[in-house]
């Protein structure tokens, strides 16, 4: 595993900022009306998609979910063209036909946000043995909510996954709840980590807040499976800033407790904080990058406003490959 | 060269073949090869499929080729949709139609859409083996026929081959496909021999077959359901009336200037589709050819259909389920009274 020096500090700083740009920005406008449909944003849980990412290539996979702009973000997807993508353009990731639940980018290794909950597992495993039958040493990771544990695939997923020794981590963002259901209610186990043990592979939960904690924790399983020692459930204790989708009352959050200190807990202070003091970034240099990110975003956004409708003849395009 | 082989048969020699092709077609499924990790077994499979369409491959291609899985349909299916998006061209057996509502997600909304959703970045090659059909006492939840349901999701083709020579080619014809195309194989029809070509060849997907050509009445048929019309064009034949017989082939996308063409020559229309009744292939074509050739229409299409009903399990009840000449024989007689008056 490599370790954390100045330069993926500062990828990891500046990911981390796009992608808590990106989604403020978004949840601005959508409020406004200009972004159609539904979206479900990744703030707050930044430290999960660019600490595991920071450890992959183009040439190594990710599945994702519905909260899947951050992922994108951190598996180097193009801003300009996400941002477009979500607001239905033709220059968008998708021409504008996926939208921000089916965000996706094969040529950079991201296999689709997922519209449906759990939807990746089985994709990932398929991805994998794609790998490990092309005798390469790329990995995948299969992103996935403390909801999705719940799915059929879940199961059905990380056993094929075990069995055939596969290269894919399975690195499950539990924010605590699946939609307004808390994992508390839905999960007979207490942890999603501790169901590895029905699978005899490692699993472990980390605090999803803590960059340097879920950088280490995913480097090392990464490395395994690179080796073809099979895969690994991560477990990420996050919280999302946002509700499930944008309009979400939230009601079931809590007041005060637990629960608010981790909602008050923010990942890229934190992490601002640890990297100036361990000298992995100056203070400059995080102010230099906080302000470019502002600034990509607000580019993307102008990209994406000034970008044409798709024409009406896409309608009938790339359902059939020729 | 040509020589004699069974509808089995067919099916594995196109497998086999692909596999020679091209190193990036792989078979999964449950005991597609049987014994995975059993010592003693090393490279030879223990079943070859539940029917025997896969015997033989694993010896030939090894254990990391012919991969056996667990009973996880949704987990085999959709590793299948994830490993053709990324590179691979799998053909995944679903040992029975009927088990489709395990993994439907994988195909429904997950491999079917890809594409499109992606704005046409991902190409996903990827053939499903599959049986179906009723006639072998196997019951309510392994005889039904659904590729009609498959076939009106957009991104995915259906085929369904009658006959060896169409089986091996139309196999072929999947693999080399960069899409999702369901390869439907009625268990009854596995024994049926005929005389197929030892070389690789394809067979059009999407191209319907004129089997027997005619003037008075068309009967178009889906599977098996042409060895049903043949017979009933035979004693047809001996009151005068020249049907023409056309093979469906492919479900999805299907032919319609083959048959739109016949039905403006013969003016009457039967269509035998062994799904059931309602919202199937038959009653899509019907309504196809009623929108498109109207005008050229001498009476109502007839639609031949199952019951609606599962498959009953008693031998007499199954029969009675599964569409027979008799019953096509009824309505034809119905159909062309006129001609034979004439």
């Amino acid at each position: 595993m490599q370790n954390l020096d100045m330069k993926k500090a500062a990828w990891i700083y500046e990911k981390m900022n796009d992608i808590r740009n990106f989604e403020d920005e978004v949840h601005r406008i959508f409020t406004s009306g200009e972004i159609p449909g539904f979206v479900h944003l990744y703030a707050g849980e930044e430290a999960v998609a660019t600490g595991v990412c920071a450890h992959l290539t183009d040439a190594d996979y990710i599945t994702s979910t519905h909260r899947g702009h951050g992922h994108c973000i951190a598996k180097g997807c193009d801003l300009n063209g996400m941002m477009a993508e979500i607001y239905g353009k033709e220059t968008g990731l998708c021409k504008g036909k996926g939208g921000s639940m089916h965000i996706a980018d094969i040529d950079k290794g991201m296999l689709g946000a997922n519209g449906m909950v759990g939807g990746g597992f089985p994709i990932a495993v398929g991805a994998g043995l794609r790998n490990k039958y092309l005798k390469t040493d790329n990995v995948v990771v299969c992103f996935f909510g403390d909801g999705a544990a719940n799915e059929g695939t879940f199961h059905e997923g990380i056993n094929l996954a075990a069995i055939w020794k596969l290269p894919v981590i399975f690195v499950c963002e539990n924010n605590l709840f699946a939609e307004a259901t808390p994992q508390s209610y839905s999960s007979a186990s207490k942890t999603i980590a501790q169901r590895s043990l029905a699978y005899d592979i490692p699993g472990i939960s980390v605090d999803g807040m803590d960059l340097m904690e879920v950088y280490k924790t995913a480097g090392e399983a990464i490395d395994r499976a690179r080796k073809g020692e099979g895969p690994t459930i991560i477990e990420c204790l996050t919280y999302r800033k946002y509700g499930h989708f944008e309009g979400d009352e939230q009601k079931y959050k809590a007041k005060e407790g637990p629960e608010k200190e981790r909602a008050d807990l923010d990942c890229i202070q934190l992490f601002r904080k640890e990297a100036i003091a361990l000298k992995l970034l100056t203070k400059e240099q995080a102010d230099e990058i906080e302000a470019n990110s502002v600034k990509a975003i607000a580019k993307a956004i102008q990209f994406a406003q000034g970008s044409p409708i798709p024409r009406p003849e896409a309608l009938y395009e790339d359902v059939y490959a020729d | 060269m040509t020589r004699k082989i069974t509808f089995m048969k067919a099916i594995n020699e196109a497998m086999d073949q692909s596999m020679e092709r091209d190193e990036r077609v792989i078979l999964l499924g449950e005991d597609v090869a049987g014994g995975a990790t059993i010592e003693h077994l090393g490279n030879e499979g223990a079943w070859g499929g539940v029917f025997g369409v896969t015997k033989g491959l694993v010896e030939k291609y090894g254990r990391e080729r012919v991969i056996d899985t667990p009973i996880s349909e949704m987990g085999y299916m959709g590793a299948a949709v994830g490993a053709a998006a990324t590179g691979l061209r799998p053909v995944p057996e679903l040992m029975f139609n009927d088990f489709i509502g395990f993994c439907f997600d994988t195909l429904l909304a997950q491999g079917s859409k890809m594409r499109y959703m992606f704005g046409g970045k991902a190409k996903i090659p990827l053939t499903v083996r599959t049986c179906h059909g009723a006639g072998a006492s196997a019951a309510a939840q392994h005889s039904g026929s659904y590729y009609g349901l498959l076939g009106s999701i957009p991104g995915i083709k259906v085929v369904v081959p009658s006959n060896p020579y169409d089986a091996k080619g139309l196999l072929n014809a999947a693999i080399e496909d960069d899409n999702i195309v369901m390869f439907f194989e009625d268990k009854t029809l596995y024994g049926i021999k005929e005389e197929v070509p030892e070389e690789y060849y394809t067979v059009e997907i999407g191209k319907a077959k004129v089997k027997k050509a005619g003037s008075d009445l068309t009967i178009v048929t889906i599977g098996k359901m042409l060895y049903v019309a043949l017979e009933v064009a035979e004693k047809l034949e001996a009151d005068g009336v020249d049907v023409e017989v056309i093979d469906l082939v492919t479900v999805a996308p299907w032919d319609q200037e083959t048959i739109i063409n016949s039905v403006k020559k013969t003016g009457r229309l039967i269509i035998i589709d062994e799904a059931n009744p309602h919202n199937n292939t038959a009653t899509d074509i019907s309504s196809v050819v009623a929108d498109k050739a109207f005008d050229y229409l001498d009476g109502p299409i007839k639609c031949i259909c199952a019951p609606n009903t599962p498959v009953p399990f008693a031998s007499n009840l199954e029969q009675l389920y599964i569409p027979n000449a008799d019953k096509v024989f009824d309505l034809a007689d119905e159909l062309i009274a006129d001609l034979k008056k004439s």
